[in-house]
């Protein structure tokens, strides 16, 4: 009787998950059945179960299509390089950041944390101008010399974005919780503090690294108002931005749900290799050593 | 290599170097353009641009495209920072706002070079011409021949439209019938610069209008006698289900007419050639219907400026003037189904034409088109109008909703002083 009621809950339990599971994957297979469907198709679809099923008209012309409307490579290219430059950098720097504020002795650490942190409430709308305004009037040199601007660049989207309150909260509240009988062992040693950070504490920073390079990275490649504003030549602009390549007098759905499907498997592939460390991380907040 | 040889590769060379000389001496001219994402467009700006750079030693034109969706932030982020382009396109209605903002300067053309022009392809503001387009839309009732006929409803002409009565009188045939989910569609479906486009009409022809430009006040012009009759009309339409209302799927805006489920529809010249196709010689083009203040539909679509902050601006005018040219005219018709500017280029277009699909369009406009509120502070105005349009649809109290339209609108433009 247990074992028959225990089976019959594990079931329930299966079902409910696998539904729940379902109800996050039905926007993808939505998005990717819809890119293979022409457009009228796709439209008098969308109010019925056909909108998931792969059936009618099945092509993958508006790949083709999508192509055609924008230079998708490129586009990825930039959001690949732009994200991945800033994950590496922010990752170095925010931790930098944070060791100094958990480890080491300095007057006011406290204030200059908290004021860190009360960026939170600052919304990015807020500073856009400004900020737009300070780097239109920055100097930098670069292969093709001299210039003053940073307007059309890739270190204009890159820069303002290293160093951010969230990634140094995250990599704080992880050093927190490392023994320090680690650090102090290191210091009887005679190591520096840049070796306790280098050869000590980061080393068992996997799962904050996973945690903190994926939240990065989603940001960084679904920026929109920013390289907008700053990038007026298409080298330099990112998938979010050529999105709106698509959204003519009449939208070609098809070929919309193509250039999604495209863009979205950088970071599906990003998640997939690092689920195991995130997961990790998010399981491992509640514990305390 | 024999001697013959050489001189040739000697010659080719001396070839190439003076075109390189004749390239470089071309100042460049920076040109920013919506059209990002449409290959179509593209290849005829492109063509466009390459007989003008190859026209003359002066200049050469550096195109820049921008998405439609995000075109104007773009604009106004380089205005902010001062890296402004030689020549700009800017959708009509915008333009006062950029002008104001000091965004452009006015055109410096040749005496003529307009003459004969749809008077919604000219940016004027404060007397004087800040752009000029090369096509104008229009928005006109689509319906089927034989549908009206079946119900015997008269097929209305430019001379003579149907009234707010012999309107409302189909409307009501049409949904008695119980052959259509709605008798109308008005696109609600579609938010943003729509709403005034297409909305504002309604309301001018009732008699109001969303400001007056003149003063400029929005007080007694979108909140009086006529703008309540419009409000308590519009209201009407979806209290009625005479159409769909905010809720509308986007794919049945776009897919609703063509499969019957509405039996007319409000729409635009670029979005008829698919009801051409599905309809053939059953599609009618209908003029707007008379509210009692004469038919209007909107005018001005987009078209070209010189950046205030040029140092070219003789090449910028240069190019602009060698852009009006009745071919490019034509042919940006042909490859979009745009309005052609002129009466010539429409002649020679392939839809505009006499006898061709859409010359029906052309008339509309020229008889029927009016611009938007010609005031920098549209750009607030058209927000509050279509947040209005929104609200009057979902039942909002009719007075209520345009009094505090009226009073943000004129809050802005006294925010602004008038704009001045």
């Amino acid at each position: 009787m247990t074992d028959r009621h225990s089976i019959a809950s594990l079931i329930l339990r299966y079902l409910l998950l696998v539904w729940i599971a379902l109800i996050f994957l039905f926007p993808l297979v939505f998005m990717v059945v819809s890119s293979l469907k022409p457009d009228l198709q796709l439209l008098r679809d969308s109010a019925s179960v056909r909108a998931f099923l792969p059936v009618g008209d099945i092509s993958i012309d508006n790949y083709g299509l999508a192509a055609e409307r924008a230079p998708i490579a490129r586009f990825v290219f930039n959001s690949l390089f732009v994200t991945a430059t800033t994950v590496v950098l922010s990752l170095i720097l925010c931790s930098m950041a944070a060791f100094s504020f958990v480890f080491l002795q300095w007057r006011g650490r406290g204030v200059v944390l908290a004021i860190i942190l009360a960026t939170f409430i600052v919304p990015f709308e807020t500073i856009a101008i400004p900020l737009l305004l300070v780097v239109n009037n920055l100097p930098w040199i670069g292969i093709d010399g001299f210039r003053i601007g940073w307007i059309n660049s890739y270190q204009v989207q890159i820069i303002p974005w290293i160093a951010d309150a969230l990634t140094i909260f995250l990599f704080v509240q992880f050093f927190k919780d490392l023994p320090k009988d680690l650090i102090e062992a290191a210091r009887v040693d005679g190591a520096s503090w840049f070796q306790i950070y280098r050869r000590v504490v980061m080393p068992l920073c996997g799962p904050v690294l996973a945690t903190a390079a994926i939240l990065k990275f989603l940001v960084m490649y679904n920026q929109y108002i920013w390289p907008l504003m700053v990038t007026q030549s298409e080298d330099y602009r990112p998938v979010m931005v050529g999105l709106q390549y698509f959204f003519q007098l009449n939208t070609a759905w098809g070929e919309v749900m193509a250039y999604l499907s495209l863009i979205t498997v950088p970071v599906l592939a990003f998640y997939l290799v690092l689920q195991r460390a995130f997961i990790s991380s998010i399981a491992s907040t509640g514990i305390k050593g | 290599m024999t001697l013959n040889g050489a001189l040739k590769t000697t010659l080719s060379v001396l070839a190439l170097s003076a075109v390189g000389v004749a390239a470089q001496a071309q100042t460049p001219l920076s040109l920013w353009y919506h059209g990002a994402g449409n290959p179509v467009e593209r290849d005829v700006l492109i063509g466009l641009i390459e007989d003008f750079n190859t026209s003359q030693s002066d200049w050469v034109i550096e195109l820049a495209e921008f998405p439609q969706a995000s075109y104007n932030e773009s604009v106004v982020a380089a205005g902010l920072a001062g890296n402004l382009p030689d020549i700009v396109d800017v959708d009509g209605p915008i333009m006062p706002n950029w002008a104001w903002a000091g965004y452009l300067q006015p055109l410096d053309l040749p005496d003529g070079t307009t003459d004969g022009f749809l008077p919604g392809t000219l940016g004027y503001w404060n007397g004087e011409l800040y752009t000029v387009g090369l096509w104008d839309a229009a928005v006109a009732v689509l319906a089927r021949r034989s549908v009206l006929d079946e119900h015997g409803i008269r097929i209305p002409t430019l001379d003579e439209p149907w009234d707010l009565e012999e309107f409302d009188a189909a409307l009501t045939t049409l949904q008695a019938s119980g052959d259509f989910d709605y008798p109308f569609d008005v696109g609600m479906a579609w938010t943003g610069e729509w709403y005034p486009y297409a909305f504002g009409p309604f309301l001018q022809s009732f008699g109001g209008d969303i400001l007056d430009a003149s003063v400029p006040t929005a007080e007694g012009v979108l909140n009086g006698d006529a703008g309540l009759d419009f409000g308590d009309w519009w209201q009407s339409l979806f209290d009625r289900d005479m159409v769909p209302g905010v809720s509308q799927d986007a794919a049945d805006r776009e897919t609703g007419f063509v499969d019957g489920n509405y039996a007319m529809q409000w729409n635009g010249n670029w979005a008829v050639l698919s009801a051409l196709e599905t309809f053939g010689d059953d599609l009618l083009i209908l003029p707007a219907p008379d509210f009692g203040n004469g038919p209007t539909i909107g005018a001005a679509s987009w078209q070209f400026g010189v950046s205030s902050t040029t140092e070219h601006a003789d090449g910028a005018n240069q190019f602009i003037e060698f852009m009006l040219q009745d071919e490019y005219l034509a042919a940006f018709s042909d490859a979009l189904g745009l309005i052609p500017a002129t009466a010539s280029a429409a002649a020679i277009s392939e839809y505009y034409s006499e006898g061709g699909p859409l010359e029906v369009f052309y008339g509309l406009s020229e008889a029927q088109a009016r611009l938007r509120a010609v005031t920098p502070g549209y750009l607030v105005a058209a927000l509050e109008f279509e947040k209005a349009m929104s609200d009057i649809a979902s039942g909002a109290d009719v007075a209520d909703t345009l009094d505090a339209a009226t009073d943000a609108i004129n809050d802005d433009l006294e925010r602004n002083n008038g704009y001045q």
